[in-house]
């Protein structure tokens, strides 16, 4: 059920350091062996310093959750996460993200609402936010995430 | 591979070269690990089947991931600006995903060389399982 009370709330602001080893295994995971991720030389050269893959900022998504029954948003919507399905994620870059900087996350619910689904009963969609700003306190980041919650048990 | 794209090189309608990569369940065992998403639906073939599915299936964003590497590919790291992708079919292990797009703009603003286009990744069988678009600067 969508509770639109929801919208507009904020989780508490997490930290989120931007380690190499981290961004070395989440580009090997990709498939992705880039010299820049793995060669602080070669990245200095190409791009000033060890860059992030667009997509590693997910991997802050599931270190603010208060618990393991969370949906990962740290903002507890009250989904049930044996039937939310990922729909769409966004990234958009201000500033560039380097190895080293230590960012602060605050996710927001910038919409909660529901539709009428074909197969699986009435679904919710989530739209959650997430604003990254580095150690200098600029603005680096938006990661926008829609999660939906079927209505039975997820059809492919 | 990792050097930047000139912008006087690209042209409108220019196809992206294409990722193909064949991908199992030790690739989604890895993805959980270096993204800290252990949702279950993706290694846990108990907890899957208790859900109704057959096996386990890939992370939309390890999908979305191999996709992003396609693009850095042809565009440099670091040099993405917007990056969006929306999750169609499903990817299961065994399946060899293409990853392609194309160039669809190129312009300048505030004083940024720019490029935008259309990705999408495709199954085996033709099957898109992810859509998506980007914008990229361009040296």
């Amino acid at each position: 059920m969508a509770d639109k009370s929801l919208i507009g709330k904020s989780a508490k602001p997490f930290t989120m350091p931007i380690e190499w080893g981290k961004v070395r295994e989440f580009a090997r995971a990709i498939k992705d062996r880039n010299p820049v991720y793995f060669d602080p030389e070669v990245a200095k050269k190409e791009c000033g310093a060890i860059p992030i893959p667009p997509t590693f900022l997910m991997a802050s998504a599931f270190w603010q959750a208060p618990s393991a029954q969370d949906s990962g948003t740290g903002l507890e919507l009250g989904l049930d996460t044996r039937r939310i399905l990922h729909g769409e994620q966004e990234f958009e870059f201000y500033q560039p993200i380097f190895v080293g900087d230590v960012l602060t996350g605050v996710t927001r619910l910038a919409d909660l609402y529901e539709k009428e689904g074909g197969r699986g009963g009435k679904m919710t969609f989530a739209v959650v936010e997430t604003e990254y700003t580095n150690q200098k306190g600029e603005k680096v980041a938006l990661a926008r995430s829609v999660v939906i919650e079927t209505g039975g048990a997820a059809k492919s | 591979m990792a050097a930047k794209l000139k912008f006087a090189d690209v042209k409108v309608g220019e196809e992206i070269p294409n990722l193909v990569a064949q991908v199992s369940r030790p690739d989604f065992v890895r993805y959980a690990g270096a993204s800290g998403d252990f949702v279950p639906l993706h290694y846990d073939q108990t907890f899957v089947e208790a859900a109704g599915r057959p096996t386990v299936f890939a992370q939309g964003m390890f999908t979305a991931g191999l996709l992003s590497h396609c693009l850095t590919d042809y565009v440099g790291a670091g040099q993405v600006r917007n990056f969006k992708v929306r999750f169609a079919t499903i990817v299961w292990p065994g399946d060899t995903v293409t990853c392609r797009g194309k160039v669809t703009k190129k312009y300048e603003s505030a004083g940024e060389r720019l490029i935008e286009g259309d990705l999408e990744v495709v199954n085996q069988k033709g099957e898109v399982a992810v859509k998506s678009s980007f914008r990229a600067a361009a040296g």
